[in-house]
Parts: C-alpha cells; sequence; structure tokens
C-alpha cells in the first residue's frame, strides 16, 4: 500500500496565461519513482465539468515536467506539454453533444490542476489530491478595451488593443449558428489587431424584422472599423470560419467598398451563387439538404451538400479576381464542410487566373471542421442548430483530438504570422515563439 | 497624423506575480531606431511612480530588454527588469514616498510605453504601449481575517487540499498591517500569517511575548497546517521578535527562521518600545537557538547597526552549523520581495514619539535590487529546504 506522501508541490508557470500561451506544470519532492496522475478540472459557463487527466512517474529527484516527461496513459499520453487542456472532455455521465465555447470573455477560465497518488482513472471526485492549484486561462489581454458596436445597425463586438494605436483591422466571422461570438476577436486584440466581431446572421435586425442582413450590413462594418480614430483605415483583413468563409471572401472579391489588405478563411468554400444575398447563400445550401448522410451514431454528415465542386462559375466566387493575400485553413477529416475539395479548386482557379502568388493553404490530416484558437477541447461532434433548422441536430464535425489539437496549435500561430506580416508589414517576429 | 503603422511593444507574461520574470519586446521598428522604454505606475496613494532605458533597435528593427543594453536613463546595462526596480515617483512628486501594495488583492499596474528618441522623450505621445499586471496573489489562495484569542492579523491560505508548511510573518516598525510578502509566500505554498502587533499598547513584556507565542500556536494549531513545519519570517523588528521567539520561547518550537535586516540589541524581558532605544552591548546567546536560521542584511544599513551585530554572534561557538548568512555590499535596510522599488530615505512615523521624520535605510538602487532578487530566491529555496523536504540539521547555503 502506498503511504501517503506529505508535502507534494505542484505550480503551473504561468498561473494567469492568456488562452494561447503555453504554460509549464511541474510536480516536485514527490518520492522519486512514484506513480503519480495529473488531473485538470474545469467547469464551463454552463455548468458542465470537464476533466483531463496523464499517468506520470516521478523521477529520481522525485520531480515531473509535464512540458519533457511522457504520460503513460490518460485523456492524452505521450510528451504533451498542453494536454491537460486539450484532451479536456465532458466528465462520465454528462449528456451527449457538448462543445465548450467561452461566451463571457471578461472573466477568465479557471481550471484546478492536482496531483494524486497512484494512477487514477476514474471517481476523482472522491479522492483528496496531494496537492492542487488554480490556473486562470484569457482570452483578453490586460488593457485590451471591449466596445459593443450598434451604429448603423450593426450587432458587433469592438477589440481594441491597449496603446494608442493606431492598429490594423480586423472583421471577424463566425459561422452558420449565428450568435455573437467574442473570444477570437478579443485573442486577436491581445496580438494587437482592433477586431471587431460581427453578428450577421440574428442581429438585432434580424431578429426584430424576421429578414436577413444585406451585403450593406458588412460594408457598414468595415466602414466603422475603417473611420475608427485608432484603426489603421489602409490595413484590414477579414477571418472567417465555415459560412464565414463564403461571407469574406464574397466581400473580398465583389465588394467596392471593402478593399482587404488580407483574408483567412477556415474550413470553408468559395461554392456560392455569385451576386446571392446572404440570404440566397444559404438557401443555396438548404436546396442540397437533401444530401446530408448520416453514420452509424446518426451524426449528421454535411460535406457532401455543396459537392461535387460546380463548374458553373457563376457559382463559385471567382477567387481569380482576388487582389488581396488569402490563407486557407483545411481540416482534412472536415465533415461538415468540403474544405479540402474546395482548397484544391480554389488553388486551379488562381493558378489559371495567375494570382496563386497570393495564396497560401495549410491542409491538416486527421483535423475535423472547428479549427479554434488552441488549447480548448476538441468536439468531433456537437448538438448544433442553424438559422434555418430550428430544431438541434447532432452534427459531425469530424477530426482525431491529437491530431486536430496540433492542427489547431500550428495554424493559430501561423494565422497570427499571416496576419503581422500583411498588416504590421514586419519580419521574422519573434514575439510568437512563446507560444 | 500619418496612417503608418506603429511598432509593436509586448509585455510576456502580461499577468504574472510580483516576483516573476516578464519579457518587454518591440518589434516593427526602423533599424537603428533610439527609442525610450518607459513604465509607469500609478500608486494606490495616487502617486505616479516611472522608469525609463534608452535603447537602439537592431537591424531587425528589434529591441529587446531582456537582451539589449540600456544606454541610460534610470538604469543602465542589461537589466531585464530594470523598469519595475529603477521606478521613482516622478518629478515634481511629494518627497520621501515608498510603494508598498496595501490591498494585495488586486494586482499593480504597469503601463510600458515605448517613444521615440531618447532626449526628451516625454514629451511625445508614445509609439505604444501595453500593460502588466503584477499580483501578489496566486488564483485560488484565499485571504482570512484573523482576530482571535487577542491576536490579530490576516492569514494567507494557498489552493489546494493541503495541509501545507506554514509561516509566521512579521514587519518591522512604521507601517499598519502589511499583507503582501504574506500573499506571495502563500502563492509559493506555505499559509503565511502577517501579524498585526505594533498598533496595540502592550502593557508588559511578559504580555507581549505572550501574544507572539499565541500567534504561533494559532498558526500551529489550524486544520490546514502541518504542526511541525511552522516557521518564522521577519524583517528589522519583526526579525527582533524571531530570534526572542526562537530562542527563549518554552512552549513554541519553530522549524526554521529567517531574520531579514536584523539587529540583536533586544534582550528578553524588554518590551519592544524599550527595544528602539540602543540598549546595552549584551548579545543574544546564541546558543539557546535549536533550529536552522537565515539571516539576511544589507551593509550598507543605516537604520539599524546589522552587521557588526551578526558579526560577533558567528563568533560564540556552538551552533554555527545553523547558521546561514548573506550580507548584501550596497543593499539597505528595507530588502524586500523583488522588482520593487528601492528607497533610501522614506517618511516615517517614530512609533513613541509619534514624530514624522524622515529615515535614511541606505543602499543604492542597482546593488540593493540584485539583493533583493538574490535574496528573495534564496529565501524560498531556504524555506523550501527545511519546510517541505525532510529535517536537516545543514543550514548553510
Amino acid at each position: 500500500m502506498d503511504r501517503k506522501q506529505c508535502c507534494v508541490k505542484l505550480s503551473v508557470q504561468p498561473s494567469r496565461g492568456l488562452m494561447d500561451e503555453k504554460f509549464i506544470v511541474l510536480v516536485q519532492n514527490a518520492l522519486p519513482g512514484s506513480q503519480l496522475t495529473i488531473r485538470a478540472l474545469h467547469q464551463c459557463e454552463d455548468g458542465h465539468s470537464w476533466e483531463a487527466f496523464g499517468h506520470y512517474t516521478a523521477d529520481t529527484t522525485g520531480t515531473i515536467d509535464v512540458s519533457e516527461d511522457p504520460s503513460i496513459r490518460g485523456t492524452y499520453s505521450g510528451v504533451e506539454q498542453m494536454g491537460l487542456l486539450w484532451s479536456l472532455r465532458p466528465i462520465p455521465g454528462s449528456k451527449p453533444g457538448l462543445r465548450m465555447r467561452k461566451k463571457n470573455i471578461q472573466t477568465p477560465m479557471e481550471v484546478t490542476i492536482s496531483v494524486y497518488q497512484g494512477h487514477q482513472t476514474e471517481g476523482f471526485a472522491d479522492l483528496v489530491p496531494l496537492s492542487g492549484v488554480v490556473v486562470e486561462r484569457w482570452y483578453m489581454a490586460p488593457g485590451v478595451r471591449r466596445i459593443p458596436v450598434t451604429e448603423g445597425g450593426l450587432t458587433a463586438t469592438l477589440f481594441l488593443p491597449s496603446g494608442p494605436g493606431p492598429f490594423p483591422g480586423l472583421l471577424d466571422l463566425w459561422g452558420g449558428g449565428g450568435q455573437l461570438v467574442e473570444y477570437r476577436a478579443a485573442l486577436l486584440a491581445s496580438h494587437g489587431f482592433a477586431s471587431m466581431a460581427i453578428d450577421y446572421l440574428t442581429s438585432k435586425f434580424t431578429m426584430e424584422t424576421g429578414k436577413m442582413v444585406d451585403n450593406q450590413y458588412f460594408e457598414t462594418a468595415y466602414r466603422v472599423l475603417q473611420q475608427h480614430p485608432q484603426v489603421c483605415g489602409s490595413k484590414i483583413a477579414m477571418i472567417g470560419l465555415s459560412f464565414g468563409t463564403s461571407m469574406t471572401l464574397k466581400m473580398a472579391i465583389y465588394s467596392e467598398v471593402i478593399k482587404l489588405s488580407a483574408a483567412v478563411c477556415i474550413s470553408g468554400s468559395h461554392v456560392q451563387p455569385v451576386e446571392g444575398s446572404v440570404e440566397e447563400i444559404m438557401g443555396f445550401f438548404q436546396k442540397n439538404a437533401g444530401k446530408t448522410r448520416f453514420n452509424e451514431k446518426n451524426e449528421a454528415i454535411w460535406r457532401d451538400l455543396l459537392l461535387p465542386i460546380p463548374t458553373d462559375p457563376s457559382l463559385k466566387a471567382d477567387v481569380g479576381r482576388l487582389q488581396c493575400p488569402l490563407l486557407l485553413v483545411v481540416g482534412e477529416d472536415d465533415q461538415n464542410w468540403p474544405a479540402q475539395e474546395s482548397a484544391l479548386d480554389i488553388k486551379e482557379m488562381m493558378a489559371r487566373a495567375g494570382n496563386s502568388h497570393l495564396l497560401t493553404v495549410l491542409s491538416y490530416p486527421n483535423a475535423g471542421h472547428l479549427i479554434e484558437p488552441p488549447y480548448t477541447p476538441h468536439a468531433r461532434s456537437s448538438t448544433f442548430k442553424t438559422v434555418e433548422i430550428q430544431e438541434k441536430v447532432m452534427c459531425l464535425w469530424g477530426g482525431q483530438t491529437v491530431e486536430h489539437s496540433r492542427a489547431q496549435e500550428d495554424a493559430w500561430k501561423k494565422i497570427l504570422v499571416f496576419l503581422r506580416e500583411n498588416l504590421y508589414g514586419g519580419r521574422n517576429p519573434t514575439s510568437f515563439s512563446h507560444l | 497624423m500619418t496612417q503608418a503603422v506603429p511598432p509593436i511593444l509586448s509585455v510576456t507574461p502580461s499577468r504574472a506575480l510580483v516576483d516573476e520574470k516578464f519579457q518587454v519586446l518591440v518589434e516593427n521598428l526602423p533599424p537603428g531606431c533610439p527609442v525610450t522604454l518607459r513604465s509607469l505606475h500609478r500608486s494606490e496613494d495616487e502617486d505616479d511612480w516611472e522608469a525609463y532605458g534608452h535603447y537602439v533597435s537592431d537591424h531587425r528593427g528589434v529591441v529587446s530588454v531582456s537582451e539589449d543594453l540600456s544606454f541610460g536613463g534610470m538604469y543602465t546595462g542589461k537589466e531585464p527588469m530594470g523598469l519595475l526596480w529603477s521606478m521613482r515617483p516622478v518629478p515634481g512628486s511629494r518627497k520621501g514616498l515608498r510603494l508598498r501594495k496595501i490591498n494585495v488583492c488586486t494586482p499593480m499596474l504597469v503601463n510600458i510605453s515605448v517613444h521615440s528618441g531618447h532626449e526628451g522623450f516625454r514629451d511625445r505621445t508614445p509609439l505604444a504601449s501595453a500593460l502588466a499586471e503584477r499580483w501578489y496573489m496566486a488564483p485560488g489562495v484565499k485571504r482570512i481575517d484573523i482576530n482571535k484569542q487577542g491576536v490579530q492579523g490576516t492569514l494567507f491560505i494557498p489552493p489546494g487540499p493541503g495541509p501545507f508548511p506554514a509561516l509566521l510573518d512579521m514587519w518591522g516598525g512604521g507601517a499598519g498591517l502589511l499583507e503582501y510578502r504574506s500573499a506571495l509566500l502563500a502563492s509559493r505554498g506555505y499559509v503565511s500569517f502577517s501579524l498585526d502587533y505594533l498598533r496595540s499598547e502592550h502593557l508588559s513584556a511578559d504580555v507581549e511575548f505572550k501574544y507572539f507565542e499565541t500567534a504561533f500556536n494559532i498558526i500551529r494549531n489550524h486544520p490546514q497546517v502541518i504542526p511541525d513545519r511552522v516557521g518564522i519570517l521577519g524583517s528589522s523588528l519583526g526579525s527582533m521578535v524571531a530570534f526572542n521567539l526562537t530562542a527563549y520561547s518554552t512552549i513554541i518550537k519553530p522549524r526554521c527562521i529567517v531574520c531579514i535586516s536584523s539587529n540583536h540589541y533586544h534582550p528578553p524581558g524588554t518590551t519592544l518600545k524599550a527595544g528602539f532605544k540602543i540598549l546595552s552591548n549584551r548579545t543574544n546567546d546564541l546558543s539557546k537557538i535549536n533550529c536552522p536560521m537565515l539571516l539576511v542584511n544589507g551593509c550598507d544599513d543605516q537604520n539599524w547597526p546589522t552587521v557588526e551585530t551578526v558579526a560577533r554572534l558567528l563568533r560564540e561557538g556552538g551552533k554555527e552549523h545553523l547558521l546561514s548568512r548573506l550580507a548584501y555590499p550596497g543593499a539597505g535596510h528595507l530588502i524586500e520581495p523583488p522588482f520593487s522599488p528601492h528607497f533610501r530615505a522614506t517618511k516615517f512615523i517614530i512609533l513613541n514619539s509619534k514624530e514624522k521624520v524622515i529615515l535614511l535605510w541606505g543602499g543604492h538602487t542597482k546593488p540593493h535590487s540584485d539583493a533583493q532578487e538574490d535574496s528573495w530566491r534564496k529565501i524560498l529555496s531556504f524555506l523550501q529546504l527545511h519546510l517541505y523536504h525532510s529535517p536537516s540539521v545543514k543550514a548553510n547555503l
């Protein structure tokens, strides 16, 4: 029987970090060679509990360094410095289809990290840990300002970095679920970009009138950003995920008003009726709803709705006309959108048009649809409701956790470098080396 | 105003404990560009404190405070934390100020900015700025007011199930109850009790002595404290109390003690008030100490004649193996947790007469700041060795 260890010291550095910063988890003063479990526990805003754990063996000095030592088994294995965060999963007994997303980004995500005697796999709630610490993970750096935006009928939030500026600007769009999703914009502002998260599907206007917004809505957002005294009006980019990609490409190519310095399109496609309004584009996808497939778990696969990639040019945004650098981020196991097929077609179209020097494609094997900022849990599927469908569906996003998490980490770093190069004009940025 | 894209200033980590280092980096400058890095902090008393260093960007347009030399300002040379420890009240401030955080539940906010040029940099608006938070309390540390058995103070408990080793933390004269060192010690894994003992009027030396013994036992008996792993940490007058408790108490046995800027002219059987006066040349009897002791002193301490008395203590035989000494040339009396500004002289209210004076604490900023950084690290490793690890007779570092 192991005797209870005394005074095992656990530390996490930094104890308050940004969501995309790495930390070092260190156990000291354990019995050399002892078996220990390190566990993370988080209660999200919805009240659900999430946990992750790894099994370790203390070395001859009684130390475990998670950034250097392997986890033998657990929710992650091997040397995984951030495994305690990205492998978080709902505790046993939780309802299925959960996805972790922070709504209130003015408070941190709190994670309790503890170390337990022995190699434990369950029943943590009944065990007393040897040691435990609390770690804060923030979407907003100190000094970042959050400003709700309603002018011009917009439903949006602007995040300004600390300092006098002027800062390059960023329009941030999410996908078909709608809502005003702020966390990515808050994090981007923490890296020096004046970022405006925009609700373009469930805006106040749409909720009150029942009508979808038109193209002017995006142009208004662009203008509001451009005219802000702390924004560098000639350096504005757009970042979109999923349906947000459709909007981003549409605006980048066809808008007379919006002149982008760069565009980032994650997990999306260029397939859309050219000259279509938001409503018409949505309708186009809905028309193909019959192509929905279901896997053996009855999870909905929507990637076929836009396949095969059309040859008809009126059904694809004309990427050959793009005049700004474009970064495409693709998960090769995306079950929700045909991002990989679209990326290949975009590449061909741009090669034919002679502007492929503007294109960079990041393609990740076994990554799914939801390529988000790093170190938050991967959801292979979750309950989802688009603005078109009134009932919730179990949606298959795709991706295998380990590879998906690595893709998130790599893509995020590259997105930041891409934005830095195109909006700040710098070379060899060094300040992302700690991420 | 041009629409040119500005340089990028980053402070990493942007949220940290006060004893942690940060990296200040400026990018996207023109190459070979003279700039000034400046820190600005508004204290709880509404005074403004600043520090600044003059730098020149490299060929990549980068200034790294951790790697580059400052050519002038409040500090020179390679000083990653110079923007904090060299802070002074801005020109035009009141005299004799001291920077001490009273509310430890909120962070100290420091604004770091980069300005073009060296001379007259303050006349120009900054090119970029970033806000850094410096915390005395790690997340999950609990703060508890104590008023028990006549003893008053504030207790800080680390996060986690415990039980933990603990410390009785005592300051010197001239301030109200200071919590920040205890908050920081709790953030490093110790239950720490910042004892309030200078406010109330104690009647006799015996009553005073009992007050400290009771305080020690309150910690010792706390459900989250390991009873045989309680130490004492005292600075200035507090270190005198620490020494006397350890040497003369028959009921409490600290596991180890740390005495910062101590003086040993305080014979037992006298009150604290009397102890302020310079008394006889009689020194304390070193042979009464039975636990490891760490003495930390600044050689330029103008407030207590510390170095001489400690040297004399060493000459008494018998228990030398328990003693470790850190004596820092150029450091003054107020040896505090690292990266806080140095005060050579500040306002002080004398306990007995309530007179307001300016007291000379001594020390020169650079060696004093180095002493704070080095001593804190060594104090923490001394405490870790004696309170976390197995007991050891060896006290020499």
